[in-house]
């Protein structure tokens, strides 16, 4: 059965190597809903039992990360009337190195950990790290404002997965309400961009240098 | 029952705030749901309500300190609103009064959420509606304040749900019914695996951290308590980190009864006095009188993670800073707030003589900035004196001899800044004459907190000496 868990996280992993050398902010979007949807998946193939609950929170995981965040982001990219490229402060290639290192590190370090329950050996722990690395990677080394909200959405998602592993421990009302919180921020934080654009005329962070010791 | 009416007056404080279209009649929402908080919140205190929703929602000996805290501060703050907003007419506060009052719902949640992912959602909200509030201004100065507290606070809130995962995690193998309430993780943390538990630590420890304030993870706090008015910096200062603490607190607990006492008694005490360290190198030369305030504000974090990490009567000393910190904070952010308005700056090579200017505020800043730095007789001092105690009598000599020195560093860097603000002559006014006067409303929270602040210094009521002790001893747990 770990097939079944296995070939989404390894899409996952390709997805994640991917949105490292895309050099194009829609593509950059679309791929994050892309991982989103694949990830919303991941309960329902895990369950044994799959009641109603289960469903719902599938079924709204699906909307919120594969369609209503990408819509704010494309409406927060629109109203900005940016280039529409990721600009880099490493290199495409270098940033997909580091990270295909990342994800060889996480597997390696994954196997040391000490295995707390039966379905460790699947791939959910490395793919779970490799995925907040990649989110890390896009935060600190894009310079649109933008680029390092879908970083943290990225490094959203790979917590997202780790949690499968806690399927039967975490309820899912608190699951919905860290679903909810995630999507409340990611509103707030379209705002502010929008703010930042007006102010700055550019979403590039370079601008934002006023306030430093 | 009760706590469902403390959590849901404050959402719908908000939801009226947000219907009511008279810019002039809002802020006034802040003080009625301010007053009710209050009152119900000395029900819950009096009363002691069991807890309700499975043991979701319940109060701990530390969540009643914070929120006994949260309440009265608020209830402070919310009086200066109203002051502080006849001197804004001209900014709409439809976004800054509900998101002062989801903000209290959200602080009064930590304090009474008994279970980990409820508790990270709680705190995930009141770093939310803060963001808003920090805006306030509409400064470009500020949306980059907002925009590196929005990114920081994010990740470290996501680094605490990571962490969450990884203490779940770590008690999973041995626990047939897994649960995330605290008691159930206290109980079955003799079982769980070190390796995850370590992780689950320091990940929480950084993640709440951010949140709290502590060194390296600082950098927001100056910017965001810089740009945002006073009323959100004391909010800030006194009632988020509070939050943030005790969420530290409870995972502390875990910890310790996992049996890695000496693993997190040696992060937290390194992690205060980097915190006390960064704070008083950045002091020196300091001539924002905001960020200054922030710097203090990483100082005290630094002193309550080195009290907590200290343990036993420096856990006690630790708690009553937290309490004296939050009341002090509130004195300070807002005298400093009606110093702001009075000078249009906040800079020291503007702001002289304010206690000339402002007798009232200049007077309390003084005070504070007094008291803040633990001088006698106000409250601070007594707590710091405790943890300083404790360090010697714990055997904890160089940590001990380093937090003096710390101490003294914080007081001339931070003293060179106070006195130059509120002594000397106010320059002759530059800029066009401002209306500001210390009114009643703007003036009587300052006093009251500072009264209570001398009260803790002279004489603490016996209510709150037995919540102190019944919070320390709920933390000395065996592992």
């Amino acid at each position: 059965m770990h097939w079944l868990i296995n070939t989404p996280l390894v899409i996952v992993l390709l997805v994640n190597l991917f949105m490292l050398g895309v050099s194009r902010m829609r593509s950059l979007i679309y791929s994050a809903a892309a991982q989103g949807v694949i990830l919303s998946a991941l309960p329902l193939l895990l369950e044994k039992r799959i009641g109603l609950m289960i469903i719902i929170v599938a079924l709204v995981t699906a909307v919120i990360k594969g369609f209503l965040i990408p819509q704010m982001l494309h409406k927060a990219l629109r109203d900005a009337q940016i280039k529409r490229e990721v600009e880099p402060l490493i290199g495409f290639l270098p940033t997909m190195l580091l990270g295909a290192l990342g994800t060889a590190a996480s597997i390696t370090f994954a196997a040391y950990l000490p295995v707390t329950q039966a379905g460790t050996s699947t791939l959910i722990i490395p793919a779970s790290f490799s995925t907040v690395l990649t989110g890390f990677l896009l935060l600190t080394t894009r310079y649109k404002a933008i680029t390092q909200v879908i970083g943290y959405l990225i490094l959203e998602n790979g917590i997202y997965i780790f949690g499968m592993l806690l399927l039967t421990a975490v309820p899912f009302l608190v699951e919905l309400g860290i679903l909810l919180d995630l999507f409340v921020g990611i509103f707030v934080v379209s705002i502010i961009l929008n703010h930042i654009n007006e102010a700055f005329s550019s979403m590039d962070t370079r601008q934002l240098t006023a306030l430093k010791e | 029952m009760l706590f469902v009416v403390l959590i849901f007056i404050p959402i719908l404080a908000a939801i009226a705030a947000a219907a009511i279209t008279s810019n002039a009649l809002r802020p006034w929402i802040m003080v009625i749901a301010g007053s009710l908080h209050f009152a119900v919140m000395l029900a819950i205190l009096i009363f002691q309500p069991a807890p309700i929703w499975d043991g979701w929602v319940g109060l701990d000996p530390p969540g009643k300190l914070v929120l006994l805290l949260i309440s009265t501060l608020f209830l402070l703050c919310s009086i200066y609103t109203v002051g502080y907003l006849r001197y804004r007419r001209e900014r709409s506060n439809r976004v800054l009064i509900p998101c002062l009052s989801i903000f209290l719902a959200g602080a009064s949640l930590v304090a009474c959420s008994q279970q980990l992912g409820l508790m990270w959602i709680a705190v995930e909200t009141t770093a939310l509606s803060t963001a808003p509030m920090i805006y306030f201004n509409r400064t470009p100065r500020s949306i980059e304040a907002t925009w590196k507290y929005l990114l920081l606070s994010s990740v470290g809130i996501a680094l605490a749900l990571l962490g969450s995962f990884f203490l779940v995690c770590a008690t999973l193998k041995h626990d047939p019914y897994p649960s995330l309430l605290f008691s159930h993780l206290v109980r079955h943390a003799g079982t769980a695996n070190a390796v995850w538990l370590k992780m689950a630590f320091v990940l929480l420890l950084v993640g709440y951290g951010t949140k709290m304030g502590l060194a390296p993870m600082h950098t927001w706090k100056p910017d965001a308590y810089g740009e945002a008015p006073g009323v959100v910096g004391a909010l800030l200062a006194g009632g988020l980190t509070s939050c943030a603490f005790l969420a530290i607190l409870r995972v502390d607990r875990v910890c310790i009864s996992g049996g890695l006492q000496t693993y997190t008694s040696h992060l937290l005490i390194g992690m205060g006095l980097l915190s006390m360290a960064v704070a008083a190198v950045f002091m020196l030369g300091q001539k924002d009188i905001k960020r200054m305030l922030a710097y203090s504000s990483v100082e005290q974090m630094g002193i309550l993670a080195l009290g907590a990490g200290i343990g036993g009567p420096a856990l006690y000393g630790a708690l009553l800073q937290m309490i004296n910190n939050g009341l002090t904070k509130g004195m300070l952010f807002l005298s400093a707030g009606n110093i702001h308005r009075s000078y249009g700056s906040k800079n020291t090579d503007d702001v002289h003589g304010a206690m000339r200017r402002l007798p009232l505020s200049g007077t309390i800043f003084m005070l504070g900035f007094l008291a803040i730095t633990g001088s006698p007789p106000f409250g601070p001092f007594i707590s710091v004196f405790t943890i300083l105690n404790a360090a010697f009598s714990r055997h904890f000599f160089v940590i001990g001899a380093v937090f003096l020195l710390l101490l003294l560093m914080v007081f001339m860097g931070m003293g060179r800044t106070v006195l130059v603000a509120v002594l000397g002559k106010p320059l002759p006014r530059k800029r066009p004459i401002n209306a500001y006067r210390d009114g009643w409303m703007t003036a009587l929270p300052l006093v009251v907190s500072f009264l209570l602040v001398l009260m803790l210094g002279v004489h603490i009521p016996p209510f709150l000496t037995h919540m102190l002790q019944q919070a320390r001893k709920f933390m000395e747990v065996r592992p």
